[in-house]
Protein backbone atom coordinates (compact mmCIF):
# COMPACT_ATOMS: atom_id res chain seq x y z
CA UNK A 1 0.00 0.00 0.00
CA UNK A 2 1.37 3.75 -0.78
CA UNK A 3 0.35 6.65 0.97
CA UNK A 4 1.84 10.04 0.08
CA UNK A 5 2.21 13.46 1.85
CA UNK A 6 3.04 16.85 1.54
CA UNK A 7 5.15 18.97 3.85
CA UNK A 8 5.58 22.52 3.75
CA UNK A 9 8.76 24.17 5.09
CA UNK A 10 8.70 26.46 7.57
CA UNK A 11 5.46 25.13 8.93
CA UNK A 12 6.37 23.99 12.30
CA UNK A 13 2.80 24.26 13.77
CA UNK A 14 1.88 21.06 11.31
CA UNK A 15 4.94 19.05 11.70
CA UNK A 16 4.17 16.04 12.83
CA UNK A 17 1.35 15.04 11.02
CA UNK A 18 2.26 12.90 8.74
CA UNK A 19 4.13 10.90 10.45
CA UNK A 20 0.70 10.64 12.86
CA UNK A 21 -1.14 9.91 10.16
CA UNK A 22 1.15 6.94 9.53
CA UNK A 23 0.98 5.52 12.71
CA UNK A 24 -2.94 5.32 12.89
CA UNK A 25 -2.58 3.21 10.26
CA UNK A 26 0.21 0.82 11.43
CA UNK A 27 -2.10 0.51 14.45
CA UNK A 28 -4.94 -0.93 11.98
CA UNK A 29 -2.73 -3.34 10.63
CA UNK A 30 -2.09 -4.92 13.82
CA UNK A 31 2.22 -4.07 13.42
CA UNK A 32 4.18 -4.61 17.06
CA UNK A 33 3.36 -1.52 19.30
CA UNK A 34 7.26 -0.79 20.15
CA UNK A 35 7.79 -1.08 16.13
CA UNK A 36 5.18 1.34 15.25
CA UNK A 37 7.00 3.62 17.89
CA UNK A 38 10.24 3.21 16.36
CA UNK A 39 9.28 3.91 12.55
CA UNK A 40 6.82 7.27 13.94
CA UNK A 41 9.81 8.56 15.86
CA UNK A 42 12.12 8.43 12.65
CA UNK A 43 9.79 9.38 10.46
CA UNK A 44 8.50 12.57 12.71
CA UNK A 45 12.46 13.48 12.35
CA UNK A 46 12.55 13.38 9.19
CA UNK A 47 9.76 15.44 8.86
CA UNK A 48 11.06 17.95 11.29
CA UNK A 49 13.74 18.00 9.27
CA UNK A 50 12.12 19.08 6.00
CA UNK A 51 10.32 22.11 7.80
CA UNK A 52 13.43 23.13 9.37
CA UNK A 53 15.81 23.15 6.24
CA UNK A 54 13.93 22.37 2.78
CA UNK A 55 11.26 24.81 1.00
CA UNK A 56 9.60 21.92 0.80
CA UNK A 57 9.16 18.01 0.33
CA UNK A 58 7.46 14.91 0.01
CA UNK A 59 7.13 11.82 2.12
CA UNK A 60 6.06 8.21 0.02
CA UNK A 61 5.77 5.38 2.38
CA UNK A 62 5.30 2.08 1.21
CA UNK A 63 3.83 -0.59 3.64
CA UNK A 64 3.69 -4.26 2.77
CA UNK A 65 3.10 -7.00 5.07
CA UNK A 66 6.48 -6.80 7.11
CA UNK A 67 8.30 -3.93 5.95
CA UNK A 68 7.92 -0.27 5.97
CA UNK A 69 9.73 1.90 3.39
CA UNK A 70 9.42 5.50 3.61
CA UNK A 71 11.07 8.23 0.90
CA UNK A 72 11.25 11.72 2.03
CA UNK A 73 12.40 14.05 -0.44
CA UNK A 74 12.98 17.65 -0.26
CA UNK A 75 13.64 20.53 -1.62
CA UNK A 76 16.18 22.08 -0.12
CA UNK A 77 19.82 23.16 0.64
CA UNK A 78 21.11 19.83 1.07
CA UNK A 79 23.61 18.25 3.55
CA UNK A 80 27.57 19.00 1.89
CA UNK A 81 29.13 16.47 4.51
CA UNK A 82 26.38 13.49 5.53
CA UNK A 83 28.94 12.07 7.90
CA UNK A 84 29.83 14.93 9.88
CA UNK A 85 25.41 15.59 9.90
CA UNK A 86 25.44 12.11 11.41
CA UNK A 87 27.02 12.44 14.58
CA UNK A 88 25.28 13.63 17.10
CA UNK A 89 25.08 16.91 18.42
CA UNK A 90 25.98 18.42 14.96
CA UNK A 91 23.44 20.95 13.51
CA UNK A 92 22.92 24.16 11.05
CA UNK A 93 19.46 24.86 12.43
CA UNK A 94 18.72 28.30 12.95
CA UNK A 95 18.46 30.23 17.16
CA UNK A 96 15.01 30.82 15.95
CA UNK A 97 14.29 27.28 15.40
CA UNK A 98 15.75 25.89 17.99
CA UNK A 99 13.71 28.06 20.46
CA UNK A 100 10.62 26.23 19.17
CA UNK A 101 12.47 22.82 20.39
CA UNK A 102 13.49 21.78 16.95
CA UNK A 103 17.51 21.59 15.71
CA UNK A 104 19.40 20.20 18.59
CA UNK A 105 21.17 18.03 16.14
CA UNK A 106 19.48 14.80 17.02
CA UNK A 107 17.33 13.71 13.83
CA UNK A 108 19.72 12.35 11.99
CA UNK A 109 21.46 10.14 14.32
CA UNK A 110 17.93 9.61 15.83
CA UNK A 111 16.48 8.49 12.53
CA UNK A 112 19.40 5.92 12.01
CA UNK A 113 18.87 4.57 15.91
CA UNK A 114 14.81 4.09 14.75
CA UNK A 115 14.92 2.27 11.36
CA UNK A 116 16.66 -1.06 10.47
CA UNK A 117 18.43 0.71 7.07
CA UNK A 118 19.54 4.01 6.32
CA UNK A 119 20.42 5.89 3.04
CA UNK A 120 21.00 9.53 2.31
CA UNK A 121 21.62 11.22 -0.99
CA UNK A 122 21.84 14.54 -1.12
CA UNK A 123 22.69 17.55 -3.80
CA UNK A 124 23.69 20.50 -2.61
CA UNK A 125 21.50 23.27 -3.30
CA UNK A 126 18.72 21.23 -4.39
CA UNK A 127 17.83 18.91 -2.05
CA UNK A 128 18.08 15.48 0.25
CA UNK A 129 16.27 12.30 -0.14
CA UNK A 130 16.20 10.08 2.95
CA UNK A 131 14.92 6.74 2.79
CA UNK A 132 14.43 4.40 5.45
CA UNK A 133 13.32 0.95 5.98
CA UNK A 134 11.35 -1.16 9.12
CA UNK A 135 10.72 -4.65 9.24
CA UNK A 136 7.69 -5.44 11.09
CA UNK A 137 9.15 -8.72 12.61
CA UNK A 138 12.31 -10.38 14.46
CA UNK B 1 -9.51 -11.26 30.98
CA UNK B 2 -11.54 -10.95 28.38
CA UNK B 3 -14.60 -9.19 29.30
CA UNK B 4 -15.20 -5.83 30.87
CA UNK B 5 -17.72 -4.35 33.46
CA UNK B 6 -18.61 -1.60 32.51
CA UNK B 7 -21.08 0.71 34.73
CA UNK B 8 -22.48 3.37 32.25
CA UNK B 9 -25.80 1.73 31.05
CA UNK B 10 -27.89 3.13 28.30
CA UNK B 11 -32.04 3.04 29.26
CA UNK B 12 -33.61 2.26 26.22
CA UNK B 13 -36.76 3.90 27.23
CA UNK B 14 -35.28 6.90 27.63
CA UNK B 15 -33.13 7.03 24.75
CA UNK B 16 -34.00 8.60 21.43
CA UNK B 17 -30.61 7.73 19.30
CA UNK B 18 -30.32 11.00 18.94
CA UNK B 19 -25.90 10.39 18.46
CA UNK B 20 -24.69 13.20 20.63
CA UNK B 21 -23.33 10.62 22.91
CA UNK B 22 -21.79 8.55 19.73
CA UNK B 23 -20.31 11.82 18.10
CA UNK B 24 -19.00 12.50 21.77
CA UNK B 25 -17.35 8.81 22.69
CA UNK B 26 -13.54 9.34 22.22
CA UNK B 27 -12.65 5.89 21.76
CA UNK B 28 -15.76 5.68 19.04
CA UNK B 29 -17.23 3.01 20.92
CA UNK B 30 -20.90 3.87 20.20
CA UNK B 31 -23.13 2.79 18.00
CA UNK B 32 -27.32 3.72 17.19
CA UNK B 33 -29.10 0.39 16.37
CA UNK B 34 -32.76 -0.34 16.70
CA UNK B 35 -33.02 3.78 17.66
CA UNK B 36 -30.80 3.06 20.83
CA UNK B 37 -27.23 3.87 21.94
CA UNK B 38 -24.65 0.45 22.06
CA UNK B 39 -22.03 0.39 23.75
CA UNK B 40 -19.23 -1.51 22.64
CA UNK B 41 -17.51 -3.11 25.71
CA UNK B 42 -13.93 -3.66 24.30
CA UNK B 43 -13.67 -0.54 22.97
CA UNK B 44 -15.98 1.89 26.48
CA UNK B 45 -13.08 3.13 28.54
CA UNK B 46 -16.13 4.29 31.19
CA UNK B 47 -14.71 8.08 30.57
CA UNK B 48 -18.32 9.09 31.34
CA UNK B 49 -18.42 11.43 28.01
CA UNK B 50 -21.85 9.79 26.72
CA UNK B 51 -23.38 10.64 30.41
CA UNK B 52 -22.41 14.05 30.24
CA UNK B 53 -23.68 14.54 26.66
CA UNK B 54 -26.92 13.20 26.80
CA UNK B 55 -29.60 15.67 26.56
CA UNK B 56 -32.30 13.04 27.78
CA UNK B 57 -30.40 11.86 30.89
CA UNK B 58 -30.51 8.75 28.78
CA UNK B 59 -27.26 7.24 30.40
CA UNK B 60 -26.86 6.48 33.83
CA UNK B 61 -24.49 4.42 36.47
CA UNK B 62 -25.53 1.95 37.31
CA UNK B 63 -24.82 0.99 41.23
CA UNK B 64 -24.86 -1.32 43.82
CA UNK B 65 -28.18 -1.83 45.83
CA UNK B 66 -27.45 0.55 49.19
CA UNK B 67 -29.03 -2.08 51.71
CA UNK B 68 -25.88 -4.27 50.72
CA UNK B 69 -23.97 -2.72 53.43
CA UNK B 70 -26.51 -4.08 56.22
CA UNK B 71 -24.70 -7.81 55.08
CA UNK B 72 -21.42 -6.93 56.93
CA UNK B 73 -21.30 -5.63 60.92
CA UNK B 74 -18.66 -3.27 60.00
CA UNK B 75 -19.81 -0.90 57.69
CA UNK B 76 -16.94 1.14 56.31
CA UNK B 77 -17.65 3.73 54.08
CA UNK B 78 -14.77 5.40 52.06
CA UNK B 79 -14.89 9.04 51.28
CA UNK B 80 -13.12 10.95 48.57
CA UNK B 81 -12.00 14.97 49.05
CA UNK B 82 -14.43 15.74 45.88
CA UNK B 83 -17.78 14.43 48.21
CA UNK B 84 -17.21 17.66 50.61
CA UNK B 85 -16.86 19.62 47.62
CA UNK B 86 -20.62 19.13 46.96
CA UNK B 87 -21.85 20.63 49.92
CA UNK B 88 -21.82 24.69 50.14
CA UNK B 89 -19.93 26.66 52.64
CA UNK B 90 -22.09 25.95 55.13
CA UNK B 91 -22.27 22.47 55.69
CA UNK B 92 -19.54 21.20 57.65
CA UNK B 93 -17.38 18.56 57.62
CA UNK B 94 -18.71 17.10 60.99
CA UNK B 95 -22.44 17.41 59.70
CA UNK B 96 -22.00 14.99 56.85
CA UNK B 97 -19.48 12.71 58.70
CA UNK B 98 -22.91 11.98 61.66
CA UNK B 99 -25.20 11.50 58.62
CA UNK B 100 -23.46 8.80 56.76
CA UNK B 101 -23.47 7.05 60.52
CA UNK B 102 -27.11 7.94 60.56
CA UNK B 103 -28.01 6.20 57.65
CA UNK B 104 -25.97 2.88 58.57
CA UNK B 105 -22.15 2.95 58.29
CA UNK B 106 -20.25 2.40 60.96
CA UNK B 107 -16.73 3.82 60.49
CA UNK B 108 -16.02 6.89 58.00
CA UNK B 109 -12.43 6.99 55.99
CA UNK B 110 -11.67 9.38 53.48
CA UNK B 111 -9.92 8.29 50.83
CA UNK B 112 -7.75 10.53 50.41
CA UNK B 113 -5.62 9.88 53.83
CA UNK B 114 -3.67 7.07 52.00
CA UNK B 115 -2.02 10.15 49.71
CA UNK B 116 1.20 11.13 51.42
CA UNK B 117 1.64 7.08 51.45
CA UNK B 118 1.39 6.60 47.75
CA UNK B 119 3.58 9.69 46.94
CA UNK B 120 5.94 8.30 48.40
CA UNK B 121 5.64 5.16 46.77
CA UNK B 122 5.82 6.77 43.25
CA UNK B 123 8.50 9.19 43.85
CA UNK B 124 10.40 5.73 44.61
CA UNK B 125 9.24 3.77 41.88
CA UNK B 126 10.27 7.35 39.67
CA UNK B 127 13.54 7.64 41.29
CA UNK B 128 15.08 3.73 39.86
CA UNK B 129 13.54 3.65 36.12
CA UNK B 130 14.69 6.62 34.21
CA UNK B 131 14.49 4.41 31.40
CA UNK B 132 10.66 5.17 31.48
CA UNK B 133 10.59 8.85 31.58
CA UNK B 134 7.99 10.02 31.03
CA UNK B 135 5.84 8.36 33.78
CA UNK B 136 2.42 8.16 33.66
CA UNK B 137 0.05 8.23 37.04
CA UNK B 138 -2.24 5.37 37.25
CA UNK B 139 -4.54 7.74 39.08
CA UNK B 140 -7.83 8.29 36.67
CA UNK B 141 -9.16 4.42 35.61
CA UNK B 142 -10.71 5.97 32.46
CA UNK B 143 -6.90 6.85 31.47
CA UNK B 144 -5.30 2.97 31.95
CA UNK B 145 -8.39 1.76 29.82
CA UNK B 146 -7.89 4.72 27.11
CA UNK B 147 -3.98 3.62 27.02
CA UNK B 148 -4.82 0.10 27.00
CA UNK B 149 -6.64 -0.04 23.70
CA UNK B 150 -5.47 3.39 22.02
CA UNK B 151 -1.94 3.91 23.34
CA UNK B 152 -0.86 0.48 24.10
CA UNK B 153 2.99 1.60 23.42
CA UNK B 154 2.62 3.97 26.34
CA UNK B 155 1.58 1.54 28.95
CA UNK B 156 5.54 0.55 30.14
CA UNK B 157 4.94 4.35 31.25
CA UNK B 158 2.33 4.33 33.57
CA UNK B 159 3.35 3.68 37.34
CA UNK B 160 1.75 -0.04 37.88
CA UNK B 161 0.62 0.87 41.68
CA UNK B 162 -2.97 0.80 43.40
CA UNK B 163 -4.05 4.34 43.98
CA UNK B 164 -5.35 5.85 47.28
CA UNK B 165 -8.20 4.19 47.66
CA UNK B 166 -7.22 0.81 47.05
CA UNK B 167 -4.63 1.64 49.96
CA UNK B 168 -7.34 3.41 52.21
CA UNK B 169 -9.62 0.26 51.51
CA UNK B 170 -6.51 -2.09 52.77
CA UNK B 171 -5.70 -0.19 56.04
CA UNK B 172 -9.55 -0.04 56.97
CA UNK B 173 -9.39 -3.96 56.48
CA UNK B 174 -6.21 -3.86 58.63
CA UNK B 175 -7.23 -1.46 61.56
CA UNK B 176 -10.58 -3.25 61.97
CA UNK B 177 -8.86 -6.66 61.87
CA UNK B 178 -6.55 -5.46 64.75
CA UNK B 179 -9.68 -4.54 66.76
CA UNK B 180 -10.75 -7.88 66.72
CA UNK B 181 -12.74 -7.77 63.19
CA UNK B 182 -13.13 -10.99 61.94
CA UNK B 183 -12.63 -10.13 57.55
CA UNK B 184 -15.81 -11.25 56.25
CA UNK B 185 -17.75 -8.79 58.80
CA UNK B 186 -16.03 -6.30 57.08
CA UNK B 187 -17.26 -4.27 54.00
CA UNK B 188 -15.64 -1.52 52.16
CA UNK B 189 -18.08 0.67 50.04
CA UNK B 190 -16.47 3.82 47.96
CA UNK B 191 -18.46 6.60 47.38
CA UNK B 192 -17.74 6.66 43.24
CA UNK B 193 -17.53 10.50 41.47
CA UNK B 194 -17.37 8.81 38.72
CA UNK B 195 -18.25 5.79 35.88
CA UNK B 196 -14.93 4.85 35.97
CA UNK B 197 -14.06 4.35 39.76
CA UNK B 198 -17.13 2.11 39.77
CA UNK B 199 -15.29 -0.03 36.52
CA UNK B 200 -12.29 -0.03 38.22
CA UNK B 201 -13.71 -1.97 41.28
CA UNK B 202 -15.89 -4.39 39.48
CA UNK B 203 -12.85 -5.27 36.61
CA UNK B 204 -9.26 -3.60 38.02
CA UNK B 205 -6.79 -3.72 36.01
CA UNK B 206 -3.54 -4.88 37.08
CA UNK B 207 -4.77 -7.06 40.13
CA UNK B 208 -7.40 -10.02 40.84
CA UNK B 209 -9.88 -8.11 43.09
CA UNK B 210 -10.28 -5.07 44.21
CA UNK B 211 -10.40 -4.41 48.24
CA UNK B 212 -13.64 -2.63 48.11
CA UNK B 213 -16.61 -4.56 48.30
CA UNK B 214 -18.95 -2.39 46.66
CA UNK B 215 -19.94 1.10 45.25
CA UNK B 216 -22.02 4.16 46.38
CA UNK B 217 -23.11 6.48 43.84
CA UNK B 218 -21.85 10.23 44.39
CA UNK B 219 -25.13 11.60 43.30
CA UNK B 220 -27.12 9.10 45.53
CA UNK B 221 -25.18 9.79 48.67
CA UNK B 222 -25.55 13.41 48.28
CA UNK B 223 -29.22 12.92 48.18
CA UNK B 224 -29.04 10.72 51.31
CA UNK B 225 -27.02 13.24 53.21
CA UNK B 226 -29.04 16.26 52.07
CA UNK B 227 -32.07 14.76 53.06
CA UNK B 228 -30.94 13.70 56.66
CA UNK B 229 -29.59 17.26 56.95
CA UNK B 230 -33.35 18.51 56.05
CA UNK B 231 -34.99 16.88 58.33
CA UNK B 232 -32.19 17.75 61.34
CA UNK B 233 -32.37 21.12 60.24
CA UNK B 234 -32.31 22.18 64.21
CA UNK B 235 -30.21 19.37 66.30
CA UNK B 236 -27.15 20.07 67.23
CA UNK B 237 -24.70 17.52 65.72
CA UNK B 238 -22.25 16.09 67.90
CA UNK B 239 -18.46 16.18 66.81
CA UNK B 240 -17.54 12.90 65.32
CA UNK B 241 -14.56 10.60 66.64
CA UNK B 242 -12.16 9.47 63.79
CA UNK B 243 -12.84 12.73 61.56
CA UNK B 244 -9.11 12.21 60.72
CA UNK B 245 -6.62 14.77 59.39
CA UNK B 246 -5.79 15.30 56.28
CA UNK B 247 -2.70 17.45 54.63
CA UNK B 248 -3.11 19.98 52.22
CA UNK B 249 -1.69 17.50 49.39
CA UNK B 250 -3.72 15.00 50.40
CA UNK B 251 -7.31 17.21 50.17
CA UNK B 252 -6.44 18.78 47.04
CA UNK B 253 -4.71 15.32 45.51
CA UNK B 254 -7.84 14.47 43.16
CA UNK B 255 -7.91 18.28 41.49
CA UNK B 256 -5.69 19.29 38.87
CA UNK B 257 -2.36 19.39 39.46
CA UNK B 258 -2.60 17.19 42.55
CA UNK B 259 -0.30 14.82 41.72
CA UNK B 260 2.06 17.33 39.29
CA UNK B 261 2.33 19.81 41.70
CA UNK B 262 3.54 16.68 44.03
CA UNK B 263 6.40 15.49 42.46
CA UNK B 264 10.07 16.91 41.58
CA UNK B 265 11.12 17.76 37.75
CA UNK B 266 9.34 18.67 34.64
CA UNK B 267 4.94 17.43 35.30
CA UNK B 268 2.52 18.38 33.33
CA UNK B 269 -1.49 18.45 34.42
CA UNK B 270 -4.11 17.52 31.60
CA UNK B 271 -7.62 17.15 32.02
CA UNK B 272 -10.56 16.55 29.65
CA UNK B 273 -10.13 13.34 27.72
CA UNK B 274 -9.27 14.95 24.03
CA UNK B 275 -6.91 16.91 25.89
CA UNK B 276 -5.52 14.13 27.05
CA UNK B 277 -5.38 12.07 23.68
CA UNK B 278 -3.66 15.29 22.68
CA UNK B 279 -0.74 15.08 24.89
CA UNK B 280 -0.73 11.02 24.33
CA UNK B 281 -0.31 11.27 20.41
CA UNK B 282 2.38 13.43 21.21
CA UNK B 283 4.37 11.82 23.71
CA UNK B 284 3.86 8.53 21.98
CA UNK B 285 5.58 10.03 19.03
CA UNK B 286 8.65 11.41 21.20
CA UNK B 287 7.48 15.18 20.17
CA UNK B 288 7.87 16.47 23.87
CA UNK B 289 11.29 15.47 25.33
CA UNK B 290 12.48 15.81 28.61
CA UNK B 291 9.10 15.28 30.13
CA UNK B 292 9.42 13.58 34.00
CA UNK B 293 5.51 12.89 34.70
CA UNK B 294 2.16 13.36 33.48
CA UNK B 295 -1.25 13.72 35.28
CA UNK B 296 -3.53 12.55 32.85
CA UNK B 297 -7.26 13.16 34.18
CA UNK B 298 -10.63 12.47 31.55
CA UNK B 299 -12.84 14.95 33.19
CA UNK B 300 -12.67 18.66 32.83
CA UNK B 301 -11.07 19.63 36.04
CA UNK B 302 -10.47 16.61 37.21
CA UNK B 303 -12.94 14.71 39.90
CA UNK B 304 -14.48 17.79 40.35
CA UNK B 305 -15.85 17.69 37.22
CA UNK B 306 -16.83 13.62 37.30
CA UNK B 307 -20.08 12.35 36.14
CA UNK B 308 -21.66 12.01 39.35
CA UNK B 309 -21.22 15.36 41.10
CA UNK B 310 -24.26 17.12 41.76
CA UNK B 311 -22.43 20.41 42.43
CA UNK B 312 -21.05 22.95 40.04
CA UNK B 313 -17.19 22.26 39.01
CA UNK B 314 -16.13 25.49 39.92
CA UNK B 315 -17.78 25.29 43.20
CA UNK B 316 -16.48 21.57 44.36
CA UNK B 317 -13.02 23.18 43.49
CA UNK B 318 -13.69 26.58 45.73
CA UNK B 319 -14.79 24.57 48.16
CA UNK B 320 -11.98 22.21 48.53
CA UNK B 321 -9.46 25.19 48.05
CA UNK B 322 -10.77 26.23 51.07
CA UNK B 323 -10.54 23.21 52.81
CA UNK B 324 -7.32 22.77 51.93
CA UNK B 325 -6.04 26.85 53.72
CA UNK B 326 -7.44 25.20 56.81
CA UNK B 327 -5.66 22.17 56.83
CA UNK B 328 -2.45 24.05 56.18
CA UNK B 329 -2.79 26.24 59.36
CA UNK B 330 -2.91 22.99 61.40
CA UNK B 331 0.01 21.10 62.48
CA UNK B 332 -1.96 17.86 62.97
CA UNK B 333 -0.73 14.10 61.78
CA UNK B 334 -1.90 11.30 61.09
CA UNK B 335 -0.67 9.08 62.96
CA UNK B 336 -2.79 5.84 62.85
CA UNK B 337 -2.07 5.69 58.58
CA UNK B 338 1.45 6.41 59.68
CA UNK B 339 1.69 3.49 61.88
CA UNK B 340 1.08 1.48 58.58
CA UNK B 341 3.07 2.82 55.97
CA UNK B 342 5.23 -0.09 55.69
CA UNK B 343 2.99 -2.63 55.10
CA UNK B 344 1.01 -0.24 53.14
CA UNK B 345 3.73 0.20 50.64
CA UNK B 346 4.16 -3.22 50.22
CA UNK B 347 0.72 -4.04 49.22
CA UNK B 348 1.17 -0.74 46.48
CA UNK B 349 2.55 -2.56 43.47
CA UNK B 350 -0.08 -4.16 41.37
CA UNK B 351 0.48 -7.72 41.27
CA UNK B 352 -0.20 -8.27 37.23
CA UNK B 353 0.45 -6.10 34.23
CA UNK B 354 -1.56 -3.69 32.64
CA UNK B 355 -2.31 -5.24 29.37
CA UNK B 356 -2.57 -3.79 26.02
CA UNK B 357 -6.03 -4.40 23.70
CA UNK B 358 -6.19 -2.36 21.05
CA UNK B 359 -8.91 -1.83 19.41
CA UNK B 360 -7.53 0.14 16.30
CA UNK B 361 -6.32 -3.42 14.41
CA UNK B 362 -8.56 -4.55 11.88
CA UNK B 363 -7.52 -7.98 11.65
CA UNK B 364 -4.98 -10.22 14.03
CA UNK B 365 -3.26 -11.07 10.19
CA UNK B 366 -1.24 -8.11 8.66
CA UNK B 367 -2.12 -9.36 5.09
CA UNK B 368 -5.75 -9.86 6.51
CA UNK B 369 -5.98 -6.11 8.00
CA UNK B 370 -4.21 -4.32 4.59
CA UNK B 371 -7.00 -5.60 2.27
CA UNK B 372 -9.43 -4.70 4.70
CA UNK B 373 -7.74 -1.41 4.96
CA UNK B 374 -8.16 -1.50 1.37
CA UNK B 375 -11.53 -2.27 0.98
CA UNK B 376 -12.34 1.03 3.59
CA UNK B 377 -10.52 3.41 1.28
CA UNK B 378 -12.32 2.23 -1.42
CA UNK B 379 -15.52 2.48 0.57
CA UNK B 380 -14.50 6.43 1.19
CA UNK B 381 -14.61 7.16 -2.05
CA UNK B 382 -17.80 6.12 -2.19
CA UNK B 383 -19.31 7.51 0.73
CA UNK B 384 -19.96 11.55 0.93
CA UNK B 385 -17.32 12.67 4.19
CA UNK B 386 -20.10 14.70 5.77
CA UNK B 387 -20.26 12.41 8.45
CA UNK B 388 -23.41 13.05 9.64
CA UNK B 389 -24.31 10.02 11.86
CA UNK B 390 -27.27 9.03 10.64
CA UNK B 391 -25.74 5.27 9.58
CA UNK B 392 -25.73 4.69 13.28
CA UNK B 393 -21.88 5.39 13.35
CA UNK B 394 -20.56 8.32 14.06
CA UNK B 395 -18.24 9.07 10.82
CA UNK B 396 -18.35 7.80 7.61
CA UNK B 397 -14.91 5.55 8.16
CA UNK B 398 -16.56 4.27 11.39
CA UNK B 399 -19.14 3.43 9.04
CA UNK B 400 -16.37 1.60 6.18
CA UNK B 401 -15.03 0.49 9.09
CA UNK B 402 -18.27 -1.46 10.70
CA UNK B 403 -19.37 -2.52 6.92
CA UNK B 404 -15.14 -4.04 6.30
CA UNK B 405 -15.87 -5.97 9.71
CA UNK B 406 -19.06 -7.66 8.91
CA UNK B 407 -20.81 -5.53 11.50
CA UNK B 408 -23.13 -2.99 9.36
CA UNK B 409 -24.30 -2.27 5.76
CA UNK B 410 -23.16 0.25 3.18
CA UNK B 411 -27.25 0.50 2.74
CA UNK B 412 -26.72 2.24 6.31
CA UNK B 413 -25.76 5.14 4.33
CA UNK B 414 -28.54 7.71 3.19
CA UNK B 415 -26.14 8.90 0.75
CA UNK B 416 -25.80 5.58 -0.56
CA UNK B 417 -29.88 4.66 -0.07
CA UNK B 418 -30.52 7.63 -2.29
CA UNK B 419 -28.26 6.74 -5.07
CA UNK B 420 -29.64 2.28 -5.02
CA UNK B 421 -33.32 4.60 -5.13
CA UNK B 422 -32.31 5.95 -8.35
CA UNK B 423 -30.92 3.37 -9.60
CA UNK B 424 -33.95 1.07 -9.02
CA UNK B 425 -31.69 -1.21 -6.86
CA UNK B 426 -34.19 -1.34 -3.44
CA UNK B 427 -37.71 0.02 -3.03
CA UNK B 428 -38.70 3.28 -0.94
CA UNK B 429 -40.29 0.28 1.25
CA UNK B 430 -36.96 -1.59 1.49
CA UNK B 431 -35.11 1.73 2.36
CA UNK B 432 -37.78 2.40 4.99
CA UNK B 433 -37.00 -0.82 6.32
CA UNK B 434 -33.15 -0.19 6.32
CA UNK B 435 -33.61 2.56 7.98
CA UNK B 436 -35.64 1.34 11.09
CA UNK B 437 -32.95 -1.18 12.01
CA UNK B 438 -30.84 2.01 12.78
CA UNK B 439 -33.42 4.40 13.78
CA UNK B 440 -36.20 1.90 15.86
CA UNK B 441 -39.12 0.25 14.58
CA UNK B 442 -42.24 2.41 14.01
CA UNK B 443 -40.08 5.36 13.91
CA UNK B 444 -41.47 6.45 10.64
CA UNK B 445 -45.62 6.23 11.97
CA UNK B 446 -46.28 9.57 12.82
CA UNK B 447 -49.73 8.72 13.69
CA UNK B 448 -49.48 9.55 17.85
Amino acid sequence: MEFNYHIEGGDFSRAGSASSEIKKILKQLNVDSRVIKRVVVALYEAEVNVVAHAREGEMRVMIGVDVIEATIADKGPGIPDIALAMQEGYSTASPRVREMGFGAGMGLPNIKKNCDRLDIESVVNAGTTVKMTTFFTG
Amino acid sequence: MDEFYHALKVSSKTCTGCTHCMVACPTGAIRVRGGVATIDAAACVDCGMCLKTCPRRAIFVEQDDFNRIFNFTHRVVLLPSVVFGQFAGEVSEEQIFAELLAMGFTRVVETDRSVEILAGAMREYMSTRDHSRPFISAFCPAIVRLIQVRFPSMIDHVIPLKQALDLSAIHARRQLEEEGASPDEIGVFYVAPCAAKIAAIKSPVGEEVSPVDGVINMDFIYNKIKMGLTRRERSAVAPVPGAGYLSPAAIAWTLSEGEASSFEGRCLAIDEIHNVIDILEKLENDEIPDIDFVELRACDHSCAGGALSANNRFLVIERLRSRVKASAGQSRGDDEIARHAAFLKEQAYLPAKISPRSIEKLDEDRGAAMEKMRKINRIMDIIPRVDCGACGAPSCRALARDVVQGKAKLSQCTFVQKMLLEEGLITPAEAIEIAEKTWGKDRFNNKK
